[in-house]
C-alpha cells in the first residue's frame, strides 16, 4: 500500500542556464545517479535524483549547471523541522530504521571551535621553525616505566628495560580505519601511498587486505573487527600493528553490516565470504563478553604474532569513557583509539549517528586524566578520531591528551568526497564509496594519493608553526598540555572536565 | 621416522609454554606432546604447518586461534573459544569446552566429545574450499549457531537431551544437523527446520565417521540416527529492518 503523501519537496534543484550549455553531455557521462538524460539534441533533468555530489558542475566546460538545496520551503519552524519531519515521512511510509551516510548532522556546538590556542610574546620567545628544529616525530605504544641500564667492564651503558614495539609515525596524523568494500580499491591505494610517503600509517578497516595493498603492508594497521572478516595469520603478520575494533563513534553500541550487492568478486575474496552474500558485523565480539574477556582476545592475537607487532583498541566515546578506557588499558593493548560522536561511516542509523555518544575533545580528556590518576598513561598511546578537520584540530587534540589522531572523513575531502553523504548507494561519482568498474577507475590513485599526502605535509607544516609560535619544540612537551589551550565561551562544568582554564584566566 | 617432542607444561606460563611449541613445529616436529597442561591458554595460536600436538591435561582459553594447519588433540576439557577465528587443521578435544567453541572459524574441524557452552559455533563462516565442522558429541547450550554464516555445525547429543534454545538466531549461511527432534520453540528468529534428506546424510556420514573413530565410537547407528537439519530462512536476515534517509 502507498502512502497519501505524494512525492516529497525535492532535496536539491539542479538548472542549466541554456545560454552557456553547448550540450557536451559531459554531465549526462559523469552522473551516476541519473540527473541528467538525452532528449534528442536537449538534456533533460531530473533534480530528484540529485545528490549534491557535484561531479557535474566540476567537469560542465561552461559552468552551467548549478545546484540549489531545498529550493522548496517548508513553513519555517523551530520545533518542527525539515529533517523531523521528513524522517515521520519516511517511517510512517516503510515502518524501518532510517539509515543514513556520513557523520552526524546534528547541529550541536563543536568544542575544538571554542578552545583557543596559545602563542608566545613577550614573557617567552616563540620559536622559528625555519631555524630551529620542532619535533613532530611521535611513537605509539608501551612507554617503560622506568629504565634499567647494566655498566658493561669497559665503563660502556647497555639498556637492560625490555622495551614493546611501538609504531614510528613522522607526523602524529595517522589514516583511520575505512574498509575495502565500503572504499574503492583505488582509494585504498591512494591512502596506503600517502601513509607511505608522509612517513605515517593507514588503517585497513574491516575488510581484510587486498593484495594490492601488500606492497604498503608495513604502513598498514590491519583491523580485528567483531565479523572477523578477512582475518587469518597470514594478515595479521602483514599489519604493522593489529587493531580490536570494539566499538565506532558513528554508532556505538551497535554492530554493522555490509549488504551483499558491495560484496564483489574482489570484495569477497579479502572478506573472505562468498560474493553477494551479506557481510555482518555483530554488535559486540562474540569472544568478548565482559572485561576478563578483552585481555584474553588481546593476549590470543599478541600470541598469535610472537608479541612483535603493538595491539591497538578503537573504541567509541560513550558516558563511562574513562572507565572504558582504563579497562582496556588494563588489557594489556599498546595504544587505544577513540572515536567521537562525531565520527564518519558508510551507513549508521540516523538515530544512532545524531544522539549517541559524546564529543572526542571530552573523551580524549577524560581519557588521559583517567590513565594519569590510574598510572596507566605510560602503558598505552591515545589516538583521537571523528571529525579530526583541519590542523588546529590536532593540536587541540595533542594539547587535550591525545598521541595521535586518525583522520577519515577529511582524507575522503581530499581525494575529491564533496560530503553528499550517499556513500551507501555504492554509487560515488568520484570512485571512491563504489566498487562499480567504470566509477572506481575515475580515481587516479597516483593523483589522488599526492592530494591525500598534500594534505597531510601541509597539516604537519600548521602544527610546526603553531607549535613555534607557543614555544613548543617537540611534540611530547604538547601532548596533555592543557595550559596551552583556553576555553572560550563554554560552560564552566565542561572547562573542569576538559581540565581548560577560561580564556583570560 | 616420526620426529617427536615432549614438553613439560608444570607450573609454565603460556608464553615460553608456546614459544616452546612454536619452536619444535619450526624445527619440523612432527608430534608434540604436552603434558602436564593446566589452563594455559592460546596453545596452538596463529600456528601453521601440520604437526599434531597432544596436550595432556585442561586447555586454556583461545586453544588454537588463528591456527592454520597442525592438529590439536586435547585429553581433557578445554576453556573458552577453542578453534577461535581458525583457519584450518583440526581441535579433537576429549573433554567438554566452554563458550563461543569455534567462533568466526573459517576452516578445519573441532570435535568436542563432550557438551559445549554457549553460543557453540557462533558467526562460523565459509569460503570457496573453506569450510569449517564442529562436531559436538554430548549437548551444547543456548545460542547454539548464532550469527552462522557458513559451515556444518553437528551436535549428536550422546549423553542425553539437547539444551540450547535460540538455536540459529540470525543465522544467513550454512547448516546445523541435531540428531533427534528439536522442538520448533527452541529456534530463534531467522532459522528454520528442514527433515534430513539422503543426500544431506550422505554428506554428513563422512564427518559421523570421522568423529566416532576420533573417540572409538560405533558409527554406523549414529549415521543411521534421526537428524534435524536447521537452516537460514532466508539469507539476509536483516534486509528488512532499515530505509534510507
Amino acid at each position: 500500500m502507498n502512502s497519501n503523501f505524494g512525492s516529497m519537496p525535492l532535496r536539491y534543484r539542479i538548472s542549466i542556464d541554456r545560454e552557456q550549455c553547448m550540450e557536451c553531455g559531459r554531465c549526462v557521462e559523469n552522473c551516476p545517479y541519473g540527473v541528467f538524460r538525452w532528449d534528442g539534441e536537449r538534456i533533460l533533468i531530473n533534480s530528484r535524483n540529485c545528490t549534491a555530489c557535484h561531479r557535474c558542475l566540476t567537469y560542465c566546460p561552461r559552468d552551467a549547471i548549478m545546484l540549489q538545496e531545498h529550493p522548496c520551503d517548508y513553513r519555517s519552524h523551530p520545533v518542527w523541522t525539515r529533517g523531523v519531519r521528513e524522517s515521520i515521512y519516511n517511517q510512517a511510509r516503510t515502518g524501518k530504521i532510517i539509515l543514513a551516510g556520513m557523520g552526524s548532522v546534528a547541529n550541536l556546538p563543536i568544542i575544538f571551535d571554542h578552545l583557543m590556542l596559545d602563542a608566545c610574546q613577550v614573557t617567552t620567545p616563540p620559536t622559528d621553525p625555519l631555524r630551529e628544529p620542532v619535533e613532530l616525530r611521535t611513537y605509539l605504544g608501551k612507554k617503560p616505566s622506568k629504565l634499567e641500564f647494566t655498566q658493561k667492564p669497559n665503563g660502556d651503558v647497555e639498556l637492560s628495560t625490555e622495551l614493546t614495539p611501538n609504531l614510528m609515525l613522522e607526523t602524529p596524523i595517522m589514516l583511520g580505519h575505512m574498509s575495502y568494500g565500503a572504499l574503492s580499491l583505488n582509494a585504498h591505494v591512494a591512502m596506503a601511498r600517502a601513509a607511505k610517503e608522509t612517513g605515517t600509517f593507514m588503517g585497513t578497516g574491516e575488510g581484510g587486505l587486498h593484495p594490492g595493498l601488500y606492497p604498503y603492508q608495513d604502513r598498514m594497521i590491519v583491523q580485528i573487527a567483531s565479523g572477523r572478516f578477512g582475518v587469518n595469520v597470514d594478515y595479521l603478520e602483514r599489519g604493522a600493528a593489529i587493531e580490536l575494533k570494539l566499538g565506532q563513534g558513528a554508532k556505538p553500541g551497535i554492530g554493522g553490516h555490509l549488504p551483499g550487492e558491495k560484496v564483489s568478486a574482489d570484495v569477497s575474496k579479502t572478506r573472505m565470504i562468498p560474493q553477494g552474500s551479506d557481510a555482518i558485523s555483530p554488535a559486540p565480539h562474540h569472544d568478548i563478553y565482559g572485561i576478563e574477556d578483552l585481555p584474553q582476545l588481546v593476549n590470543s592475537v599478541k600470541e598469535a604474532t610472537e608479541r612483535k607487532k603493538p595491539i591497538f583498541a578503537k573504541i567509541a566515546a560513550v558516558n563511562n569513557n574513562a572507565e572504558n578506557v582504563a579497562a582496556v588499558a588494563r588489557s594489556g593493548v599498546d595504544a587505544i583509539a577513540i572515536d567521537g560522536f562525531r565520527g564518519g561511516t558508510g551507513a549508521a542509523p540516523r538515530v544512532f549517528r545524531d544522539h549517541v555518544g559524546i564529543p572526542i575533545e571530552v573523551a580524549i580528556a577524560t581519557a588521559d586524566r583517567e590513565l594519569r590518576n590510574q598510572g596507566l598513561r605510560n602503558e598505552v598511546s591515545l589516538i583521537a578520531c571523528g571529525s579530526i578537520r583541519e590542523s588546529a584540530d590536532v593540536i587541540k587534540a595533542i594539547a587535550l591528551g591525545a598521541d595521535a589522531v586518525y583522520i577519515g572523513t577529511a582524507a575522503l575531502v581530499a581525494m575529491g568526497c564533496r560530503v553528499c553523504g550517499n556513500c551507501y548507494q555504492g554509487l560515488c561519482s568520484w570512485g571512491i564509496a563504489t566498487q562499480r568498474p567504470d566509477l572506481v577507475a575515475r580515481l587516479d590513485p597516483d593523483v589522488a594519493s599526492n592530494q591525500v599526502a598534500n594534505l597531510i605535509r601541509a597539516w604537519t607544516l600548521e602544527i610546526t608553526e603553531l607549535m613555534g609560535a607557543a614555544g613548543i619544540n617537540s611534540i611530547e612537551s604538547l601532548r596533555g598540555n592543557r595550559d596551552r589551550l583556553r576555553g572560550y565561551m563554554l560552560d564552566e562544568g565542561l572547562l573542569e572536565i576538559l581540565d581548560v582554564k577560561s580564556v583570560g584566566a | 621416522m616420526a620426529k617427536q617432542v615432549t614438553i613439560d607444561a608444570k607450573g609454565v606460563h603460556y608464553t615460553p609454554l608456546n614459544q616452546q611449541i612454536r619452536k619444535a613445529v619450526e624445527d619440523g616436529v612432527d608430534e608434540i606432546v604436552v603434558d602436564n597442561v593446566l589452563g594455559q591458554r592460546f596453545i596452538g595460536n596463529g600456528l601453521r604447518g601440520n604437526a599434531t600436538i597432544r596436550v595432556n591435561g585442561v586447555a586454556g582459553g583461545d586453544l588454537a586461534m588463528f591456527m592454520s594447519g597442525p592438529t590439536v588433540i586435547v585429553s581433557g576439557n578445554a576453556e573458552h573459544a577453542p578453534g577461535n577465528t581458525m583457519d584450518s587443521g583440526k581441535v579433537v578435544i576429549h573433554g567438554s569446552a566452554g563458550d563461543a567453541v569455534a567462533h568466526s572459524m573459517r576452516g578445519g574441524k573441532v570435535f568436542v566429545r563432550g557438551d559445549i557452552g554457549y553460543r557453540g559455533g557462533i558467526h562460523m563462516k565459509q569460503y570457496e574450499t573453506q569450510r569449517p565442522i564442529l562436531v559436538v558429541g554430548g549437548s551444547a547450550q543456548t545460542f547454539l549457531g548464532e550469527y552462522m554464516a557458513g559451515g556444518l555445525l553437528l551436535v549428536l547429543g550422546l549423553d542425553g537431551a539437547m539444551k540450547a534454545r535460540e538455536i540459529g538466531s540470525g543465522i544467513h549461511g550454512g547448516e546445523i544437523v541435531i540428531r533427534g527432534d528439536v522442538d520448533e520453540a527452541c529456534l530463534a528468529a531467522g532459522a528454520k527446520k528442514l527433515p534430513l534428506t539422503d543426500e544431506d546424510r550422505a554428506r554428513i556420514a563422512p564427518v559421523i565417521q570421522e568423529f566416532a573413530a576420533d573417540f572409538g565410537l560405533d558409527a554406523e547407528p549414529l549415521v543411521k540416527a534421526d537428524y534435524t537439519r536447521i537452516v537460514p530462512a532466508s539469507a539476509r536476515p536483516f534486509a528488512g529492518k532499515y530505509t534510507w534517509e
